[in-house]
């Protein structure tokens, strides 16, 4: 079956998906898109987080087929979500075709090595850059999933409580961190948050 | 130590001291990528025309293979191969210290979720159905299970042509290794004892639950050879396993790590590596493989279950007397590491105590249970969950405190191991202890305090079952001693080249090793060495590959000693030829090339008094130094198979906790409230990251603690949980704060007097919270996970 959906400001379309095939599958695979990650495949541990039409879901329990027409943001688009979150649809103040991820783009994506001195100068949401500063990224695996949900959290509740965190983000695992510092992370873009208003 | 950070020169102003060096807390270099989502990990790879490779996996744990039937999964459109033992190229087994692992099984299957066969295809779900279609008979046989089981007499051999050098020293085949440890005369040390206390232990199956899934991509090239991109802990030690399976010369395997994603262990034996390679090369395709979680449970060695039985003496006035230990590891169908783990845990059971007499064995079995191996902690976790319960019970019954107990019998500086070995560098144990008692306590029954009154607080939170009624707080201490690097006579070394050009107008330095930066943070402390030994600002971390020499394993606390000793090394030798270029060219110029103590800082030749010569720029202009260099620790020896005598370990980590739990009696629930640790780290070469590593492995602790366990039907040997619906993790509710208090007590063995962080604090966190729930309880609670109809005695 084809899929039209919107990710990060983007239309796209995905030919000859399986019907039994996840947004998860569909992203990571056929969009180039791999920043959502596959940790179990099983809404359990919320490495796979998007947001659906501004809702946090598990993309690894959405079929393909139900995103047609919506629109997708992944940890790819955060920053410009972030960015443009005023607007009556953050995320679609991509018209111009500047952000995103094209398919063309996807293709290229080749497997390389590790590659640990890029990524400098990409514009960063106030979520990432904590997680960054906190020290809350160790593998790094879980770290998609968190900013997606963590940023929403900070959408809703601009001055959250750790138990707040903690609700909020107690549908996503992480194995390495023991999650004190993405409490930090979450506490200091908070913060930063609070200082620009 | 010599060639540590070095002070700021007087006369220097100008960036004069290379920032980001040494103790200084560094972002990692990777964490812009990771946070944009666009860290290459290994089930992220892709290329062009890739196919999919998928297991098929064994329904039991122990049956011969009748016959298989590949046919109607060959018939599948969009199917490319399927492959069973009889079509693997070269070599059908491999293994880290023994090659007793099939690559896929034949005649024999010996644990539930072995490979058995294999498939290529278009698509995932292509593959999934081609596999599913594949027909086994098997002839079911008998389930070896436990140490009963095991060593019967007439007991089915899991292995029954054992060749490995451990065979003709164990009591019975299907025990892989047995290590008894005597010293002194525990028999009569016995007679001596007030009080004496026995214990029987049983730690559950631990899973290392990585959340990055094995996964790889594997692409044939043009010489016959394979490309391989995968995420593991030891790139040089899969190539050994590798190549003679595929029929490959090493050189033909080229192996280039991919992004990791956590490992704890789960990474040091081979998973989908050689499957993946075997399809390419069947195929011509490169071959995607990513397992999902059940798989993952299947996929990789567990940590070993255990029981432990224990006897403790001590005289009124709190001295040990002696202890006697027998220690049972299960290791599961295959040997992987299991001999280490049970050299670990012997040589590791008196825990961090002066106890001249003992009587100590540990055995490690061969069952038809999962395989198990390396897990952080290797053997010592398992051991420090009983001796740390047996410290509770004797302070207990001399009517003494159990920390003031532990500290009068806590091993210092000096104390000999029941190896033989003195441990020859400091060991802060009583020191640990009173740090973490020190603490204030956090406030009591939280969830009723008027200012931020929350449910959430309660165990059980917002499932608003209790109000607190049956609530009850406890506090429990643990302190635990781990091994660093690899013991036993091992040659344990790390190789790494680094090299320093003039890029830009700018010096540069490269720093390539094969090292695995599984999360740790290596990535960031290999570049600290390089600026403070190099003086430069801008350091490159080139991809881990095995076109440099072998790094070792990412595993025992061991990467920032051996690796970070390597860059150190490497770089001494770099700087040398440096300063010779520069002495060369400039050295006519001013006396103090020829005599003064030369050092580079801030991208500059300085003296040692702090004057200026010149610029790296100016010396190098467009030469280039390279340097590979290997760093050995001391050598250690093998423990005597009769006394356990011997110096097996060349160095010691030590964390202690305290943990405060408040348990709903009636619910059973837990929830812990604090779970504070306080650690040597010998040198925190990055603060930042010396903090997360000891906050991850003490959640590890307490994952151990009251929830995670990999249950095993005991008749028939099939895993009952393997998915993250039935094992259960620590979310982000479970886990309670964790304060750390780090010492920097130098090693002057190692380089920078650093100390392997990531294990010692995945000891103690499981026996703390033990203690704390039964000081709240008054249960015995001699097993791990507890679970609340332990505690509710249903
Ligand atoms: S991968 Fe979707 S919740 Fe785990
Ligand atoms: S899972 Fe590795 S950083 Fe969270």
């Amino acid at each position: 079956m084809r899929v039209n959906f919107t990710v990060n400001g983007r239309k796209q379309e995905a030919d000859d998906v399986w019907e039994g095939e996840s947004l998860l599958y569909v992203l990571r695979e056929r969009m180039g898109l791999p920043g959502s990650k596959n940790a179990c495949e099983q809404g359990e541990c919320g490495s796979c987080t998007v947001r659906l039409d501004g809702v946090p879901v598990c993309s690894c329990l959405v079929a393909a087929g139900q995103v047609e027409g919506r629109e997708v943001t992944t940890v790819e688009g955060l920053a410009d979500y972030a960015k443009h979150r005023q607007d009556a649809h953050p995320g679609g103040g991509c018209a111009t075709g500047a952000c995103g991820t094209s398919l063309q783009d996807a293709q290229q994506w080749k497997a390389k090595g590790q590659d640990s001195q890029t990524g400098e100068g990409a514009e960063l949401s106030p979520i990432q850059q904590a997680f960054i500063d906190a020290g809350a990224v160790q593998c790094g695996f879980c770290t998609p999933g968190l900013l997606v949900a963590a940023d929403e959290l900070l959408e809703r509740n601009d001055m959250p409580s750790d138990a707040d965190i903690r609700e909020a983000l107690s549908g996503n695992l992480c194995r390495c961190t023991g999650y004190e510092k993405i409490l930090d992370a979450v506490r200091l873009a908070a913060a930063r948050q609070g200082e620009v208003v | 130590m010599a060639g540590t950070t070095t002070g700021i020169p007087a006369n220097v102003t100008q960036g004069a001291r290379t920032k980001g060096g040494v103790g200084e807390s560094m972002l990692r270099p990777d964490g812009t990528l990771k946070v944009t989502g666009e860290f290459a990990y290994s089930s992220d790879m892709w290329h062009e025309e890739m196919i999919w490779g998928q297991v098929l996996r064994s329904t039991v744990a122990h049956a011969e293979i009748v016959s298989i039937d590949t046919s109607e999964a060959v018939a599948l459109s969009g199917v490319y191969a399927v492959l069973t033992a009889d079509d693997l190229p070269a070599a059908k087994n491999y293994g880290m210290e023994y090659q007793d692992t099939p690559v896929l099984a034949y005649g024999k299957v010996r644990h539930h979720g072995e490979p058995v066969a294999l498939v290529a295809a278009d698509h995932p779900e292509t593959a999934r159905r081609a596999a599913a279609k594949i027909k086994i008979e098997y002839r079911e046989l008998p389930v070896i299970t436990d140490e009963a089981s095991a060593t019967a007499p007439d007991a089915i051999l899991v292995h029954e042509n054992r060749g490995d050098h451990h065979a003709g020293h164990v009591p019975h085949p299907n025990i892989v290794h047995r290590q008894p440890i005597i010293r002194g005369n525990a028999a009569e040390a016995a007679k001596k004892a007030d009080v004496i206390v026995k214990g029987e232990y049983t730690f559950g199956m631990q899973d290392q639950a990585f959340l990055g899934p094995e996964s790889g991509l594997a692409v044939p090239s043009e010489d016959g050879g394979v490309d391989l991109y995968v995420a593991t802990q030891w790139l040089h030690s899969d190539l050994k396993q590798i190549a003679p399976c595929l029929g490959l010369p090493e050189e033909k395997v080229r192996m280039t790590m991919a992004g990791i994603g956590g490992a704890f262990g789960g990474r040091e034996d081979i998973s989908m590596q050689i499957l993946a390679s075997v399809l390419a090369l069947r195929t011509s395709k490169p071959v995607k493989m990513v397992y999902n979680r059940y798989e993952s449970f299947f996929g990789h060695v567990h940590r070993h279950p255990a029981k432990l039985y224990y006897e403790h003496g001590a005289t009124k006035d709190g001295k040990i007397t002696h202890m006697k230990c027998k220690i049972v590891l299960d290791g599961g169908a295959y040997m992987s590491s299991t001999p280490s783990v049970v050299g670990n845990a012997s040589s590791l059971s008196v825990g961090p105590y002066v106890i001249d007499d003992v009587e100590i064995e540990a055995i490690g079995l061969y069952t038809n249970n999962p395989p198990c191996g390396a897990m952080r902690g290797f053997g010592a976790v398992q051991a420090c969950f009983a001796y740390e319960a047996q410290m509770d019970k004797v302070a207990a019954k001399l009517g003494m405190d159990p920390v003031a107990f532990r500290q009068k019998n806590a091993m210092e500086q000096g104390t000999v191991m029941p190896t033989g070995q003195p441990v020859d560098s400091p060991a802060p144990v009583a020191e640990l202890l009173r740090r973490v008692k020190a603490r204030p306590l956090p406030p009591v029954r939280q969830w009723e305090s008027s200012e931020g009154a929350d449910v959430r607080a309660l165990p059980g939170g917002l499932s608003n079952t209790t109000h607190g009624e049956g609530v009850v707080r406890g506090v429990g201490y643990a302190v635990g001693i781990k091994n660093v690097g690899f013991s036993e006579g091992f040659d344990d070394y790390s190789t790494a080249k680094i090299r320093i050009e003039v890029i830009n107008g700018e010096a540069v330095a490269t720093v390539h090793t094969a090292a695995a930066e599984v999360g740790q943070g290596g990535v960031t402390i290999h570049a600290q060495i390089a600026r403070t030994e190099l003086g430069v600002q801008q350091v490159t971390i080139a991809p881990a590959d095995t076109q440099v020499g072998s790094a070792g394993s990412t595993s025992a606390g061991r990467q920032t000693y051996m690796t970070g000793g390597a860059i150190k090394n490497s770089c001494e030798i770099v700087r040398e030829k440096v300063l010779e270029i520069g002495r060369r060219k400039f050295g006519s110029y001013h006396p103090a090339w020829a005599n003064a103590e030369l050092l580079l800082e801030g991208g500059k030749v300085v003296t040692d008094g702090g004057e200026v010569l010149t610029t790296l720029v100016e010396v190098l202009e467009d030469e280039a130094v390279e340097v590979e260099e290997e760093f050995r620790h001391r050598p250690t020896e093998a423990f005597d198979l009769r006394t356990g005598q011997g110096n097996g370990h060349v160095q010691y980590a030590f964390a202690a906790h305290r943990a405060v739990v408040e348990v709903d009696t009636e619910l059973g629930l837990v929830k812990v409230i604090e779970l504070a640790c306080a650690q040597d780290v010998g040198k925190a070469v990055n603060p930042l990251s010396v903090i997360g590593q000891i906050q991850g492995g003490t959640t590890q602790g307490l994952g151990v603690a009251v929830m995670e366990e990999i249950i095993v039907d005991p008749k028939t040997a099939k895993v009952r949980n393997p998915s993250f619906t039935d094992y259960l993790l620590p979310t982000i509710l479970d886990t309670p704060t964790i304060p750390v208090d780090y010492l920097e007590l130098a090693d002057p063995n190692a380089p920078y007097g650093v100390r392997g962080i990531g294990e010692a604090p995945t000891l103690s966190s499981t026996p703390a919270v033990l203690a704390a729930i039964r000081s709240a309880t008054g249960l015995e609670l001699n097993k791990t996970p507890v679970r609340p109809e332990h505690l509710t005695g249903t």
